[in-house]
């Protein structure tokens, strides 16, 4: 039976620092959780309070209901994938895997032969099959991180923590273990918390996904949901790149904040009214909701353009701010811009959070687009 | 490797005079102050032939000095291992307030002259010491007996094997301890499994260390074993004994029997110290 997981105001301090402050947090048992976040936000803490390797100074973490810290690790079923392996350096690879399985009390243990083929069957299952006898020192950093998965899952468990478990490996193999990982979950057997640095993959995997910042919980929410509405600043430019475009609510509505002198903007009506009028706020853009027109008399001015993959990024000045736009390439010739061209800007879309970064958000969709002209 | 070798070609090419009479003080203070002593004592030892040798050693009394030796070296030995594990695992694994304290106090024996760890015993465990009259109406003895020499030869190589193991537990981290605790280890599991096939190479280069050392031991143990013949004479005792008794054969071959000793440990030192080195910086990596 998968784990469900229900974390209540844990904190954790080290010393004067709060590394967890004050997260509640609930995991449905059979889901994939991607724990998301930068250096030092706590993902690690978080991680090892949930396995029982740390203790919270106060909040309870319980697994179906029981509270974790009264168990025994071996009837916790958690399944560790440590953010750097901790394999078991005097064993090889075979032996990690094995190990989980030796270490069981008589009764429960498997055969030797039963054990022998479990290991052959993971270590085919992470591709590791012909490096069974070799020890961690030889071994790249990408099959250490395999085999740490196939010794974590060795022991069946309802829960699978990783932290950063496909961090050294490349992005090809990388896909592969996380829809593996992905497919884990369609028998429901198994719930996991995913800690990663690569938001994509976090988009892409995971069926909720928890962003982390100093020790606190941002916001949970699908991929989808932390996409178009995310609950704030932080959040929005961690899921990917936006331009911050200084604005004012004018009379009418929201403006462009004047840029070299006069203003550039025409107002539109905010979604929303969430700030007085004369308040200073700023307007995030995706760079690709930001839509250029070739305008010899536009106020933009085109700096750079870079082809990345099946992109063209667009860096631009507007006045003194710098901006950037992305359009896929195939577009790039339609668009007759080159370096030093003048071009109009239009916002497909935008998000504007109010100064006390309490929920409210502007979404200027078409047809009512901010148009930079 | 490459680096260290194309810096000597250097070197040996630039050096000159420099070189030459370097090497030479070298050489010289080694044959003078280590080579020619260790022959000596084989060359005295078998200065009465083979038979005269062969007739020191099994003398009785010499006989008794080497087994007491190595029961007193044998004892040291099992607490060290026991204790060096245990400190080290607290102090390595543990931050707690007089840690700090606790590591320096670790040094004491190393900084202690022997002499003065053996008085120190004595004045704790002796007649009119502390624990004297409270000793003496039990009945145990422990100064000029046995108990007295294992309590010293323990205090002077105590920290042989915590020394070595604390830095060593320390790089390591305990990343696989807990590892194994989560696939479902107990705690006795995880020491044998895992802690100690960890730290093998440290421990036994620590083992070696140590009983050298106690095997060695003179000063703190002439203190308090009293030196009677034949009962509390280890062998580096016994050595001094038969020297200031005019019988240099004999004293030399009871020590050309502790320099072989000393050679052995050496060499399994050195041959350790290959394995240990080119391990722990492979073993480093991987962690
Ligand atoms: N044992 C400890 N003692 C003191 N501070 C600690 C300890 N463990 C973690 N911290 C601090 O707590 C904070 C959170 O650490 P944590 O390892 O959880 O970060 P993380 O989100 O996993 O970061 P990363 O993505 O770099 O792995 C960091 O600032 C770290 O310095
Ligand atoms: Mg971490």
């Amino acid at each position: 039976m998968a784990g469900h997981v229900s974390i209540h105001n844990v904190s954790r301090r080290f010393g004067a620092f709060a590394a967890l402050n004050d997260v509640s947090l609930d995991i449905p048992a059979g889901e994939l959780v991607a724990l998301l976040g930068p250096s030092g936000s706590g993902k690690t803490t978080l991680l090892r309070i949930i396995a029982g390797l740390d203790f919270p100074d106060s909040g309870q973490v319980l697994i179906n209901g029981e509270d974790n810290v009264a168990r025994h690790p071996r009837e916790r079923g958690v399944g560790f994938v440590f953010q750097h392996y901790a394999l078991f350096r005097h064993m090889t690879v075979a032996g990690n895997v094995a190990f989980g399985l030796q270490v069981r009390p008589r009764g429960q243990r498997p055969s030797k032969a039963e054990i022998k083929a479990r290991v052959a069957a993971l270590l085919d299952l992470v591709q590791l099959g012909w490096l069974a006898d070799r020890y961690p020192i030889e071994l790249s950093g990408g099959q250490r991180q395999r085999v740490a998965l196939a010794r974590a899952l060795a022991i069946e468990p309802r829960l699978l923590l990783l932290d950063e478990p496909f961090g050294a490996l490349d992005t090809k193999v990388r896909k592969e273990l996380g829809q593996w990982l992905r497919d884990l979950h369609h028998g429901q057997a198994i719930t996991s918390l995913l800690v990663t640095h690569d938001q994509a993959e976090a988009l892409e995997l995971a069926d909720r996904i928890v962003l982390m910042s100093q020790g606190k919980v941002e916001q949970i929410g699908t991929p989808a949901e932390l996409y178009t509405r995310p609950a704030s600043p932080f959040v929005l430019e961690f899921l990917g790149e936006a331009n911050r475009i200084p604005c004012v609510i004018g009379e009418g509505g929201l403006a462009l904040l004047a840029v070299s002198g006069h203003a550039l903007a025409q107002s539109v009506e905010p979604g929303q009214a969430f700030a007085s009028p004369g308040a200073v706020l700023t307007l995030y853009v995706r760079p690709h909701d930001l839509v250029l027109e070739a305008r010899s008399d536009g106020p933009a001015v085109v700096r750079a353009i870079k082809v990345a993959g099946a992109f063209a990024k667009i860096e631009l000045m507007l006045g003194e701010l710098a901006l950037t736009a992305l359009t896929p390439l195939h577009r790039l010739p339609s668009l007759h811009l080159q370096e030093g061209s003048r071009a109009r800007l239009i916002a497909a879309q935008g998000m504007s959070f109010s100064a006390a970064g309490a929920g409210g958000s502007v979404q200027f969709e078409a047809p009512r687009a901010l148009v930079m002209a | 490797m490459q680096m260290a070798s194309a810096k000597c070609v250097g070197l040996r090419r630039q050096g000159g005079v420099v070189n030459v009479i370097m090497i030479t003080v070298a050489l010289l203070f080694m044959v003078l102050f280590l080579l020619l002593p260790l022959i000596t004592v084989f060359a005295q030892a078998f200065a009465g032939g083979i038979s005269g040798y062969v007739a020191s050693i099994v003398d009785p009394n010499t006989l008794s000095a080497i087994w007491l030796t190595l029961i007193v070296a044998a004892v040291a030995l099992v607490v060290n291992v026991v204790f060096g594990l245990a400190a080290s695992w607290c102090l390595a694994r543990f931050r707690f307030p007089g840690r700090l304290a606790l590591l320096t106090v670790l040094d004491l024996p190393f900084s202690v002259s022997p002499v003065v760890a053996g008085l120190m015993l004595v004045l704790l465990y002796g007649r009119q010491g502390w624990l004297g009259p409270w000793l003496e109406a039990h009945n145990l003895k422990i100064i000029f007996a046995l108990p007295g020499m294992m309590i010293a030869t323990i205090f002077v190589t105590l920290p042989f094997i915590a020394r070595e193991l604390i830095p060593l537990m320390e790089e390591q981290g305990a990343d696989e301890e807990e590892a194994a605790i989560l696939l479902g280890a107990s705690g006795w599991q995880m020491f044998w499994r895992i802690t100690i096939p960890k730290l093998r190479w440290g421990l036994l280069y620590g083992v070696l260390l140590s009983n050298a050392r106690a095997m060695g031991e003179f000063g703190a143990v002439s203190v308090v074993s009293g030196n009677i013949l034949g009962l509390t004479d280890t062998m580096s005792l016994d050595v001094k004994a038969l020297y200031d008794g005019y019988n240099i054969v004999g004293s030399f071959a009871v020590a050309s029997l502790l320099a072989s000793l000393a050679l052995v440990t050496l060499i399994a030192k050195t041959v350790l110290e290959r394995q240990f080195l080119g391990r722990s910086t492979k073993e480093e990596v991987s962690a």
